[in-house]
């Protein structure tokens, strides 16, 4: 066994010891342990990746000396430590770009605190992606419910706070759906690792015995996940929480943590129940139906907001709406098409958040869009990176939003009657996104309402600039390379 | 001009300690009256007129819809309960290999007496791990929550009464000690009994939160501080995981580990469970006790 397997173990128990070793630090030595464990899970998780796809073989990882179904396990298969890699990474490039206003907003005193979240936020990521046990996805899903609620509030704003509390409760509402998801599940299986409960789940469906439970847990799971991740009519405590909260912790919490219950929803559609049961079950036709609402709904609010950060949450709604549409439409295309999104959305969301604030600070801390014209001549760099993020969101060519459309656009072609509301509405929601977006970077390179302020130059402001420029570059090189890429998102989908 | 709005003047305020987290209420500044705090007040400052007819028919409208939605639901998870397997009977689906390894050779592969210590912290020992940094993950957000530069006063008047208790203190000299060392034998039995880490460390949290009753903050703040208790809990934390990762290490990899399981009823047996018990412990009593510090005086 290659050595590079235990990399998944080692990256997760890191993670959880710097929490707790950041506990006792002061900020600044905790930021940079933040900051070295991101980029190294980053790097342990790419090796295996090449590991993996050199061999081209799914591994199952015992945690202790039980195979299933008696112990904890992991599986690596191609797609894992993909995701697990492209998550750390932009972890890293999150904490490096809002340094500066994270500097503003935490206190002295608790500073450490936040990157005490930020580790155990990773931790959480990672199990999520690599497990094979539900149970333990659920035990780490509490933990990224509480790190990311502490993240969003260790900003004390009073309206941070009561964004913070409107997140719990739902937070709440949906971690306790899945566990009652998972009871049932057990109830009928006797089994809580992914491989046996998947035989049992099949068995049972095949022979039609205890129907209902499995359909009641395939809905309580799936909106357990849907009400956390912000599906259309849960998705009221987006704007609030994204828009009130530092800029980092908006980035981390649209672009990774709910990517995160996603990506364990689409591992439990094909290692729990299996794609046939949930495909015949009907959800997804449910999942179609709000992903489509929510992409029109989340474009219509986030063009009448006339505030940028919540203008950008809601357009992180729309977003979520397209994965969901993507897990309606099909196992197959329309998944991949729902994986390639996740990572257009991770690379994208979190520079437009840290654009958008630099553009604030520019306009003097006023994030209304009248305040902002014109603001992007004051930080170039930061116009820039919005501008690149817009284009990726309205889907021009040569951005990786462009492929996720065209995924989109292909996966319908082959649902036969979900063909043409997918099309309308991708249409539709484009030109949505191109209205408040284009309107967006045509207010910030307006013309300078009052004096201009000085221009702020990149040297001021180095870890933004590598930050935005990682994550453009990411953008792009994926957006204009993206067979190579979807190549493996298929590779790993047949390998799941 | 404008009147004064309390909510939006807290809404706008830097600083969440407006809010008193304890019993969930406003702490306004004195100059304002709190009686004018009503529902109805605010609505009528913050919303315009239009707002203000959406909401009031938005407010009737909700719990007609709440209550169909409820009913739907429960409706349904009724139907669901009762097609599951009947409880009691020797056929349901969770009596099956897995339970039956547990319990039957549990003894010989995990050396824990007691079958639970053995699936929770050797068969299922990562979800045990997880759970224990839940823990940990929920002191930090109190800790983000509450934890503030500014010193607050210390509510006098629960101390001051139960300072002044001579019968609560009488009775906390005999019990905490006992509480405290039962506490000790649930840890260290955890292996061999009923009992471990969780209910044990509760037990002992209990004790010391008896103790901060009755004779207050100041005399266990010698032992236990805010420094004290992060260097506590991260030292069992970090033990855990290590431990944790050694053993998960060997097992993935095929190798032996240095750890036996010892006799079976021996207390020093069962491998890595007894200490994993004890930092399970520590962490839980320190939970306990410093969440009713947090909210009792915002800190530890």
């Amino acid at each position: 066994m290659n050595f590079s397997v235990n990399f998944p173990l080692f990256s997760v128990v890191l993670c959880l010891m710097s929490a707790v070793i950041s506990c006792v630090l002061p900020g600044r030595a905790a930021r940079r342990l933040s900051l070295v464990l991101s980029l190294a899970v980053s790097i342990t998780s790419g090796m295996l990746f090449a590991h993996i796809l050199r061999t081209d073989q799914a591994v199952t990882y015992l945690m202790g000396h039980y195979p299933h179904p008696w112990g904890n396990e992991l599986r690596i298969s191609l797609l894992e430590p993909l995701f697990a890699m492209a998550f750390s990474a932009v972890l890293f490039l999150c904490l490096l770009g809002g340094r500066k206003h994270l500097a503003e907003d935490l206190e002295p005193a608790k500073s450490n605190l936040y990157y005490v979240m930020a580790d155990l936020v990773l931790s959480a990521l990672l199990v999520l992606v690599y497990t094979n046990d539900i149970f333990t996805g659920y035990v780490f899903i509490e933990i990224c419910t509480l790190s990311s609620c502490g993240l969003l509030m260790i900003r004390q704003w009073g309206r941070t706070t009561l964004a913070s509390v409107r997140y719990l409760i739902f937070s709440l509402l949906g971690s306790g759906l899945f566990l009652l998801g998972v009871v049932l599940l057990y109830n009928v299986t006797g089994h809580l690792l992914m491989p046996d409960l998947r035989l049992s789940v099949s068995e049972l469906w095949a022979n039609g015995r205890y129907t209902l439970p499995i359909t009641a847990a395939i809905c309580l799971i799936t909106v357990g996940i849907a009400v956390k991740s912000g599906l259309f009519p849960f998705h009221f405590w987006m704007p609030d929480t994204y828009g009130y909260a530092t800029p980092s912790s908006s980035g981390i919490l649209s672009g990774l943590i709910s990517k995160g219950y996603i990506f364990f929803l689409i591992k439990i559609i094909f290692d729990v129940f299996g794609t046939n049961v949930f495909y015949e079950s009907g959800v997804h036709n449910v999942l179609f139906a709000f992903g489509a609402m929510g992409i029109v709904v989340g474009s219509v609010s986030a063009m009448r907001e006339n505030d940028i950060f919540r203008m950008i949450a809601y357009s992180s709604a729309a977003q979520i709406g397209y994965i969901y549409l993507g897990i309606g439409i099909s196992p197959e295309a329309g998944i991949l098409a729902a994986l390639f999104h996740i990572l257009t959305h991770a690379v994208t969301k979190p520079p437009l958040f840290l654009a958008a604030a630099r553009l604030c600070d520019v306009a003097g801390g006023k994030k209304r869009f009248a305040d902002l014209q014109g603001a992007a001549w004051s930080n170039h760099l930061a116009g820039a990176a919005f501008t690149a993020g817009a284009f990726s969101m309205i889907g021009l060519p040569l951005t990786m939003g462009f492929i996720s459309k065209y995924l989109f656009a292909l996966s319908a072609f082959r649902a036969n009657i979900k063909m043409v509301p997918t099309l309308i509405i991708l249409a539709l929601s484009t030109v949505l996104n191109t209205l408040y977006f284009a309107r967006t970077v045509l207010r910030i390179y307006g013309h300078p309402s009052g004096t201009p302020a000085g221009v702020m130059p990149v040297r001021k402001q180095r870890s933004y600039a590598a930050a935005a420029i990682l994550f453009a570059v990411f953008n792009f090189a994926a957006g204009v390379a993206a067979s190579p890429l979807i190549d493996i998102l298929e590779r790993g989908l047949a390998m799941f | 001009m404008k009147k004064p709005n309390n909510l939006r003047d807290w809404l706008s305020q830097w600083d969440a300690g407006a809010f008193n987290f304890t019993d969930m209420s406003f702490r306004l500044p004195r100059a304002q009256k709190p009686e004018a705090y009503t529902d109805r007040a605010w609505e009528r400052e913050l919303l315009p007129e239009i707002e203000q007819k959406e909401l009031r028919a938005y407010q009737r409208l909700y719990p007609v819809l709440a209550a169909l939605l409820c009913t739907v639901i429960i409706v349904f998870l009724l139907l669901t309960v009762a097609a599951l397997p009947a409880f009691g009977s020797d056929s349901v689906p969770t009596i099956n290999e897995v339970t039956r390894r547990y319990l039957e050779h549990g003894l010989s592969e995990t050396g824990a007496v007691n079958a639970v210590a053995g699936m929770i912290l050797d068969y299922r020992a990562f979800d045990t791990l997880g759970e224990s940094h839940v823990l940990f993950t929920a002191v930090a957000a109190v800790l983000v929550l509450l934890l503030s530069a500014k010193e607050r006063p210390e509510p006098r008047a629960l101390a001051d009464i139960t300072r002044a208790d001579p019968i609560l203190r009488a009775t906390a000299r005999v019990i905490v000690p006992a509480a405290i060392l039962y506490g000790i034998y649930v840890i260290f039995n955890g292996h061999l009994g009923p009992g471990g880490g969780f209910s044990g460390g509760a037990v002992i949290g209990g004790a010391l939160i008896l103790y901060a009753i009755a004779f207050g903050f100041e005399k266990l703040e010698k032992v236990l501080n805010l420094r004290i208790y992060r260097i506590v809990v991260a030292c069992a934390l970090c033990f855990y995981s290590a431990a944790k990762c050694y053993s998960f290490y060997c097992g993935a990899n095929h190798l032996e580990t240095i750890f036996r399981t010892g006799t079976p009823g021996a207390i020093f047996s069962a491998g890595l469970i007894l200490p994993l018990n004890i930092a399970v412990g520590i962490v839980v009593a320190c939970t306990m006790y410093g969440f009713y510090s947090l909210f009792q005086r915002g800190r530890i």
